[in-house]
């Protein structure tokens, strides 16, 4: 995984709250079998109306997005955060998210930034106005900062620590693995198997 | 502090802790893991690139659902479709995985075959790459959706890295009225709390509605947790999920089923025990319930009309309503049973069991599915069909003109041959009524199989007790 320490860019206000992971990414596109590649169904009920924040020019690039509450509720797909990566994106703004969604952008580097919905109305006025901030948001300090303002925003120092590094779950739980095995030894003798041992 | 009163949830977590925190998010076991086509590939690719193995294949099983036609047993014509399928079917042989394929007398969408295999149990730790493994909290047992990435973590470690979710309590109070479902229980719990209001949580029912649902009923509920954001959802283990186990495939038997059945009933939530947040219901109040908008929080009973947006006072819900109401297509103030319907689907991990076909049935014996409405009903299972057919329950369907289908996830999502056409309007027993669920630009309403029944036979929405009138 990537380290992410600072990151500054330009940021899309999508502004919109309830954004399902159906949304992100319909269902059609859930039958490859690669991790990339996902790009092209991101928001795709959305990107054909030239409107859509990410059809404007002014947004090309954008590595931000800057979002309502609730974003990435539903349904469990990970599509939904290797879709937002292949289309460039580092971090995630919003007042809340789906659980789901923010372990599994967590997982794969992709930062959920939890702002204060006032915050993100600022950000939403200032970045369609005529001369949008970059926008910069430092996992080091726990900050957003764009124009003049600085937000802080939460996030639990494990989740911080392994994203700085750019460590993968999976070897550092396995740093435990004798606990993982002594704990197998004490289970019920009668709990499921689905085959034999 | 061994004598501090423990909920249901707070015991379920203790009990599977391999390593509590410190720094890290404490680290707990996974007593079963289930698997489909959809959420594992990439998991198992992981597996190969990093030379690991899946650490308790006796832990893990595997089926087909969705991506798999329902009208025959055999051709899956879209050929993403089937290489999704091929690889898992690779994957599963590869890894030692436990797989029940297209056509096997166990295939059927994961959250039903688990339960019907008797391998969910109370008392422990059930995950799976979907949202609705909340269904599997009706026994008792502490279930959630999960990512790719923790899909391939549990597949290497048996384990997962969690932080401890706070604890709600939702108390349904009182006797469900005539008429009235778990599902129509649930789609009110939703339109109270809002979809986010569960997020963080994980969530309890408990109450005299809720101890008086069947096992079925149960999972109907449990199923819905995810869509007002709960981590997973609980109900205490009790007679009803002794009874509904005992004898199953996998469930413990003699001394066995003993010392299981003593320690599962030490599970229930201590008298006095506190849970973070509490709602409480009183289901006296509760009629049947349809949903109106785009998200399942967005439902009203079915004898109230669409409402209009300028009644909400808080702008988000109120943007929200505005452009629902747009994609569904809906004016204000239109009458819920003035709505006609193009498409019924009755199926689904949430109402796709025996019970659910059964109810379907009830209303549409010796009655016809009105002209220019499509029913399809489809079995969670391939042995919910079979045992539904050993009732007659399909002859009942066919009989009033509805489609009799094999056993996947069908349309409850747009990722199968099932799909509902731009613009086209359902009454649909499934989970999620997001714009595109059901196909893109289909509309979809949440509905319990009775609803969904009465309003096929109506061509609008109504209820069993209208068709009488
Ligand atoms: S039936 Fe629907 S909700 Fe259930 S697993 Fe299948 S697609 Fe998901």
């Amino acid at each position: 995984m990537e380290k992410f320490t600072v990151h500054t860019g330009t940021a899309a206000p999508l502004r919109r709250s309830n954004v399902d992971t159906d949304q992100i990414i319909p269902a059609e596109y859930l039958k490859r079998v690669s991790r990339t590649g996902f790009a092209d169904g991101l928001f795709k009920a959305w990107r054909d109306d030239p409107a859509f924040v990410l059809n404007q020019p002014r947004y090309d690039g954008a590595t931000v997005l800057v979002t309502g509450t609730e974003f990435g509720v539903g349904s469990s797909r990970e599509h939904a955060v290797w879709a937002l990566q292949d289309q460039g994106f580092k971090a995630i703004v919003a007042p809340r998210f789906g659980d789901i969604f923010r372990n599994n952008a967590l997982k794969g580097g992709l930062l959920p930034v939890e702002l204060p919905t006032a915050a993100v109305e600022w950000l939403w006025d200032a970045l369609e106005g005529d001369e949008p901030p970059a926008v910069t948001v430092d996992l080091a300090a726990r900050e957003v900062r764009a124009g003049e303002r600085t937000w802080a925003f939460p996030l639990d120092d494990f989740s911080r620590w392994r994203l700085m590094e750019g460590l993968d779950d999976i070897g550092l739980t396995l740093r435990h693995e004798a606990d993982i095995t002594a704990f197998e030894a004490t289970r019920a003798s009668w709990l499921p198997a689905t085959q034999g041992a | 502090m061994p004598d501090k009163p423990r909920t249901l949830a707070e015991k379920l977590w203790d009990a599977h802790l391999v390593r509590a925190g410190g720094d890290e998010p404490d680290l707990l076991y996974i007593d079963l893991h289930l698997i489909h086509e959809v959420t594992s590939p990439q998991a198992f690719d992981g597996l190969r690139a990093a030379g690991r193995a899946v650490r308790r294949t006796d832990l893990t099983i595997a089926t087909e659902d969705h991506n798999t036609p329902t009208d025959n047993l055999f051709t899956i014509a879209d050929p993403i479709s089937r290489t999704q399928i091929e690889t898992l079917r690779k994957n599963c042989a590869e890894f030692g995985v436990r797989l029940h394929p297209l056509g096997d007398d166990e295939q059927g969408v994961v959250h039903v075959v688990g339960p019907q295999l008797g391998l969910t149990q109370p008392g422990m730790t059930v995950v799976c790459g979907d949202s609705h493994t909340s269904t599997h909290g009706a026994f008792g047992a502490l279930a959630f959706g999960i990512g790719t990435s923790e899909v391939e973590h549990v597949l290497a470690t048996q384990t997962l890295p969690q932080r401890r979710p706070k604890t709600m309590a939702v108390t349904v109070n009182g006797v469900l009225p005539e008429g009235v479902s778990a599902k129509d229980l649930i789609l009110a719990v939703i339109a109270r709390a809002g979809t986010g209001g569960g997020i963080g949580h994980v969530v309890e029912y408990r109450g005299e509605a809720i101890r008086a649902l069947s096992m079925e009923g149960r999972m109907t509920v449990c199923n819905m947790s995810i869509e007002w954001g709960a981590k997973a959802g609980l109900i205490a283990p009790d007679e009803t999920t002794f009874a509904y186990l005992e004898g199953r495939q996998h469930a413990p038997e003699g001394a066995a089923w003993d010392a299981a059945v003593e320690y599962w009933k030490t599970l229930p939530t201590d008298e006095g025990a506190e849970f973070d947040a509490e709602i409480v219901i009183d289901a006296a109040e509760l009629t049947p319930f349809v949903t109106w908008g785009t998200n399942p929080g967005q439902g009203v009973p079915l004898g109230a009309e669409v409402p209009d947006p300028a009644s909400f006072t808080d702008p988000v819900a109120r943007g929200a309503a505005e452009r629902a109401l747009e994609y569904m297509d809906l004016a204000p103030g239109t009458k819920m049973r003035d709505v006609g319907v193009d498409v019924v689907f009755v199926g689904s991990c949430t109402n796709g069991r025996i019970e659910d076909l059964r109810g379907a049935a009830a209303v549409l014996k010796g009655r016809k599915v009105a002209d220019g409405v499509r029913m399809m009903i489809v079995p969670g299972s391939a042995r919910v069909r079979a045992q539904a057919e050993s009732e007659g329950l399909h002859e009942v369907f066919i009989a009033a003109g509805a489609d009799w289908r094999f056993a996947g996830c069908s349309m409850c999502l747009g990722m199968n041959p099932d799909k509902l056409a731009p613009g086209a309007r359902s009454a649909s027993t499934s989970n999620r009524n997001f714009e595109g669920r059901q196909g893109p630009g289909g509309r979809t309403h949440l509905v319990s199989p009775q609803v969904a029944a009465a309003t096929a036979v109506a061509g609008r929405f109504a209820s069993p007790a209208d068709l009488d009138k």
